[in-house]
This record gives C-alpha cells, structure tokens and sequence, in this order.
C-alpha cells in the first residue's frame, strides 16, 4: 500500500479553501495541507514537500511556485504542472476551470487523476459561482444608476416615476443602448453640468 | 476585408505596448488582423495560455522560452520568439531602509554607474542579500545574478533570488522577506509611490542592451502558420516604430492606462516611457535615456546571439552543460521566420543572425543587409563579451 498523497491548496479564502478540501475528502484518502498566508510561499509549500499543489490560475503567487521547479531549488524532487501523458484533456480540463496543478514528476497519472477531477469539479462550481455574483453585483449597480436617472428626469421636468421610466427606455431603444448606458450617461453628464 | 482574429495573451507591463499599440492604433488592421487580449495574472499562466492553445501568440519574458528549450520549469509545449517586443525597461531598487544605509555610507544613487551602485549595496547589505524578481526566467533574474557575480557575490550561498509577484513586493519589504528587487515598469514607480523603496539603477546600466520581452508563439503553430505568424511580425514592429517616436509614447501612455490593459494613471505610466523616474518618495528625479526600447537600433531582431546568451547564464546556475544549453538555446530565437517576415518591408535587417554580445560601447553607424543602421551601444557594465559558439 503507497503512502497517502500529500496534497497542498494555495486559497487565501477561507470558504473556498473549505469547499475544496471537502472534495478532495470525497474522493479519497489524502493529507491535505491548505495554505492561506502568501509570503514565504515557496518554503511553505517546500517544508510540506507535497506530492501535489493545487492553486486558483488568477492567484499571482502561482509564478512563486515555478520557483520550485528549478532543479536548485528548495525541493528535492522537481515539480512540473500535469501534462496530458495518459489523461486525455486533463490539463486542458484544468485550466478552463481555472485550477493550475502541479504534480511531482514520476506520480504515476491513476493516482493523480481522482484528485485532479475533484478539484476541476469543484474550481468549475466556483469559478460559476463567481460569474453569478459578479453578475448581481452589476445588475445592482444598474438598477441603482437607472434609479438615480429617473430621480434626475423627475426633477428636471416635473414627471412621474413611471413615465421617466418609459422617458429612458424610448430614448435608449431610439440610440440601440441599453437603458443603463443611457442612465449611466445622464448621470455623468448631470455630475459635469452640477 | 475580413480580418483575422488572433487570441493574443499579454500580462499588464509597460512592455506589453508593442502588441496593444498593434492593435490600437490600427497596425494589426492594416495586416488584416484583430487581435482579441487576455490579460493575464502571471507569467505561468501566460505561458500555460500559450502552451495549451488558449492564446496564438503572447507577450513572454525573454528567457521564458530558452528556459523550456532547456527543460527548465513546467509547459509542457515547445515556444518559439519570433521577435523582440522591447529591450530593457527593468529597474533595481531598494527598501528604504537600504536605501538609508548606502546613502549614509556616501552613494549618490546616481542611476547610472552599475558598478559604483553594486558595490554600494554589497556593502550595506544583509548576508545573504535577498533580491525578489518576477519570475524565476526572467531578464531580472539573469541581470542580477550577472551584476552582482560579477561585483564578487557569488549565488547562492551570498545572493537568493526569490521569486514575489509584483504586486505583492511592497508586502515582501513590508515583511522583511527582501531587501531589494528588479522588476519592470510600472512596478518600480508604484514601489516608489508606495513609499516601500527607492529606485537604485536601471536594467539598461547592467546591459546596455538586453533583450526583454518577446513575441512568443507555439513552435507547430509558427512552422504551420507562416503566413499569420508574419502579418504579427510586421504588425507589431510597426506598433514598435511608431512607439520609438516622441509623439507615440505620449500618446501609448493614454493607451495603455485604460482599465483594459494596465488600469494606472498615465502618469505612471508615462514615467518608464519617457525614461524619467521619480526614484525617490522625496520626488527625486533621475533620467535613463534608454530606459526602454521599442524599435532603434533594430531593437526587434531576435539575434541567435541574445538566446545563447541567456542559455549560457541559465546554465551556469541550474548545472546543466553549458554548450548544449547554448545550441538548445539558439533555435529558440527564430531570426529566419523574423527575416522571411520583413523582406518584402523597408525594415533594415543584420547581415548575420548572431554576434558578439556586448561588443559596442557606443552607438556607431554600421553596414546592415541592404544598407547602414545606427546600433545602439550594447556593452556590459563590466566590459566584458560574450561570444556565442555559432
């Protein structure tokens, strides 16, 4: 019986760094080490001497990691990001969701491929779940423009909500913009005029 | 015309110029190409973007592909530099605390003399000295280690080069991890604005003409794709003379600081343009006449010579054998895909694709191809060459 594999997850985010240590828990057996302070990265992650590192692909601190890669460097085994040998796509898989793996040259690929598509799943839901909030955040916004428009018309002309409402939509699907951009630009230019 | 899209992968530098000028200013259209950006967080997922096809082409650092010839570091595909985008734009600074000692001891942090500026930090400095760079291949990387080898520091066990993301360099001073740092603009202004450092030297005062960034593709898409991979040559040395005139750079430092691209303030950005840096949060100035470099002195020929370079000093430090390294290295640069690309333009190209590095130390009028060229001085803080084995 092997030793268990010693995983470590770059996550500053406490939450997110939960959610995938829970699916890595799902999948199998593993020692999971989850790293939240960015400085000393590198000698973080080489005193664990893991057998995969698993980090977000927008965290900066990923360039740190190649520093392991050098064959001088604090590790004595070198590490390289998972390459497609066996696993048809797994790479390809990875980064669309977002994950950047590295794995430790030599890790034979039916050992790696469960942790590995643990993770792409979970990074896929997260990556999904951050598209959701970035979206509602905007639509937020919007309406919060579009509102403040309207307060602006109805002062302006002396017109009902409503029909300040259908005073933005006209003028918006005349010019082909959306509603907002129009708000957007009747609010910068009421911001200029004072 | 329909023009060609071309997923282009650049990370949010000063250097990444040449390719959004292309763009921007309409040197990509008249090669009929559009050029759709994604912008990236760090230099190994640019370089993953590339390597898995996400991205055509992309802005690299120089040493990036060379390193991957060499079997150095992770990609798992073989990259090619089909030309220079910049040369130069790295600079060197110090925390403040340093930068307090070697004031204190007499420097007069003149921006200029490598060797009077090495010493002075060897001098002031912690045993070992840390130095924290973008990138374990990087143009920043090699010029320290040349710099301060050269000054009798040898690696590892005096100097540790660690590698920090920009961005999270004000915190690695904050947090004592380094006591210096060589990255490229606007990095080294938004160190000084922070108020973590001061500027010591530019890269230009190492080597006078070292080779920054490069025009990187996949070698199967350069070799199965002649006929885009020159439209993008063309393209952006175009965007890299219209760069090296005084009304482009004004202009690429409006450019570059929208949201979409480096989302700073133009002045900012402006400063490594113009080569006149605040080093100092006392709003001291000092000017690099050639800080960075888009065009002048054939600028853009990936010369085989630079890549030797860069394999040699790679290993030198990994221990890897160095004229192996050398030849591996020279395939990388694809001075022949370059040449094939701007024939048919008025582009002076070298008569030769390779020569001794650091052999010029003045600009000097000199014979090309098809007719004459200035060529910028090229030398070596130390005096020293480096004459490659091909």
């Amino acid at each position: 019986m092997p030793e268990l594999l010693t995983i470590v997850v770059v996550e500053p985010d406490p939450d997110r760094a939960r959610l995938i240590v829970e699916a890595l828990d799902d999948s199998g057996d593993y020692q999971v080490h989850v790293i939240a302070e960015r400085a000393a990265l590198a000698r973080q992650i080489a005193k664990v001497n893991p057998d995969v590192v698993l980090i977000d692909l927008a965290d900066p601190s990923r360039d740190t990691i190649e520093e392991l890669t050098l064959a001088t460097g604090p590790l004595d085994r070198p590490v390289a990001l998972f390459v497609d040998r066996s696993a048809e796509g797994l790479s390809t898989a990875a980064i669309e969701a977002g994950l950047s793996a590295y794995v430790v040259d030599g890790l034979t690929p039916t050992r790696v491929r469960p942790v590995l598509d643990a993770a792409i799943a979970r990074f896929r839901i997260m990556a999904r779940m951050r598209a959701e909030l970035a979206e509602t955040k905007r639509a937020l916004e919007e309406r919060k423009v579009i509102d403040r428009a309207k307060g602006l018309l109805m002062r302006a002309r002396g017109i009902p909500e409503d029909e300040a409402y259908a005073l933005l939509r006209r003028t918006a699907m005349d010019q082909g913009r959306r509603v907002a951009d129009v708000a957007e630009a009747l609010v910068t230019a009421a911001g200029l005029l004072g | 015309m329909k023009k060609t899209r071309l997923d282009v992968g650049f990370v949010p530098l000063l250097d990444a110029a040449p390719l959004i000028v292309a763009q921007e200013m309409g040197f990509a259209a008249e090669e009929g190409l559009t050029l759709d950006f994604h912008s990236a967080p760090s230099w190994s997922s640019a370089r993953d973007a590339l390597s898995f096809g996400k991205v055509a082409a992309a802005h690299m650092l120089a040493p990036v592909p060379v390193a991957m010839a060499l079997g150095l570091g992770s990609g798992p595909a073989p990259l090619d530099a089909l030309s220079v985008l910049s040369v130069n734009g790295t600079v060197v600074g110090v925390s403040r605390d340093l930068a307090r000692r070697m004031r204190d001891a007499g420097h007069a942090f003149d921006f200029v003399d490598a060797r009077a500026a090495g010493q002075a930090l060897i001098a002031a400095a912690p045993e070992p000295l840390r130095i924290g760079v973008p990138f374990p291949f990087s143009m920043h990387a090699e010029l320290v280690f040349y710099w301060l080898s050269a000054l009798g520091r040898p690696s590892p066990q005096s100097l540790s080069i660690r590698t920090v993301p920009p961005p999270l360099m004000a915190d690695a001073i904050r947090e004592g991890e380094i006591d210096a740092f060589c990255v490229g603009e606007p990095w080294g202004s938004k160190a000084v604005e922070s108020g973590m450092g001061e500027l010591l030297l530019p890269g230009c005062a190492i080597w006078a003409f070292a080779p920054e960034k490069v025009l990187a593709v996949r070698r199967d898409w350069a070799e199965a794709r002649p006929d885009l991979s020159g439209r993008l040559i063309r393209a952006v040395w175009r965007a890299g003379r219209w760069l090296d005139t005084a009304d482009g750079r004004s202009l690429a430092a409006e450019l570059l600081s929208r949201p979409a691209y480096l989302g700073l303030a133009p002045d900012l950005v402006e400063r490594g343009l113009s080569g006149r840096l605040t080093i100092a949060a006392s709003g001291e100035t000092r000017t690099a006449s050639r800080f960075v470099r888009f065009h002048e002195g054939l600028a853009n020929f990936p010369w085989r010579s630079q890549a030797a370079w860069i394999g040699s000093q790679l290993a030198a430090r990994t221990g890897l054998d160095r004229s192996q390294a050398m030849s591996a290295a020279g395939t990388v640069f694809r001075s022949d895909i370059y040449r094939a690309a701007l024939e048919t333009t008025t582009a002076e190209l070298p008569a030769g694709s390779s020569r001794v590095e650091g052999s010029l130390s003045s600009d000097s009028r000199g014979a090309t191809a098809r007719g004459e060229a200035i060529w910028l001085r090229d030398d070596f803080f130390d005096g020293r060459t480096f004459e490659p084995p091909f």
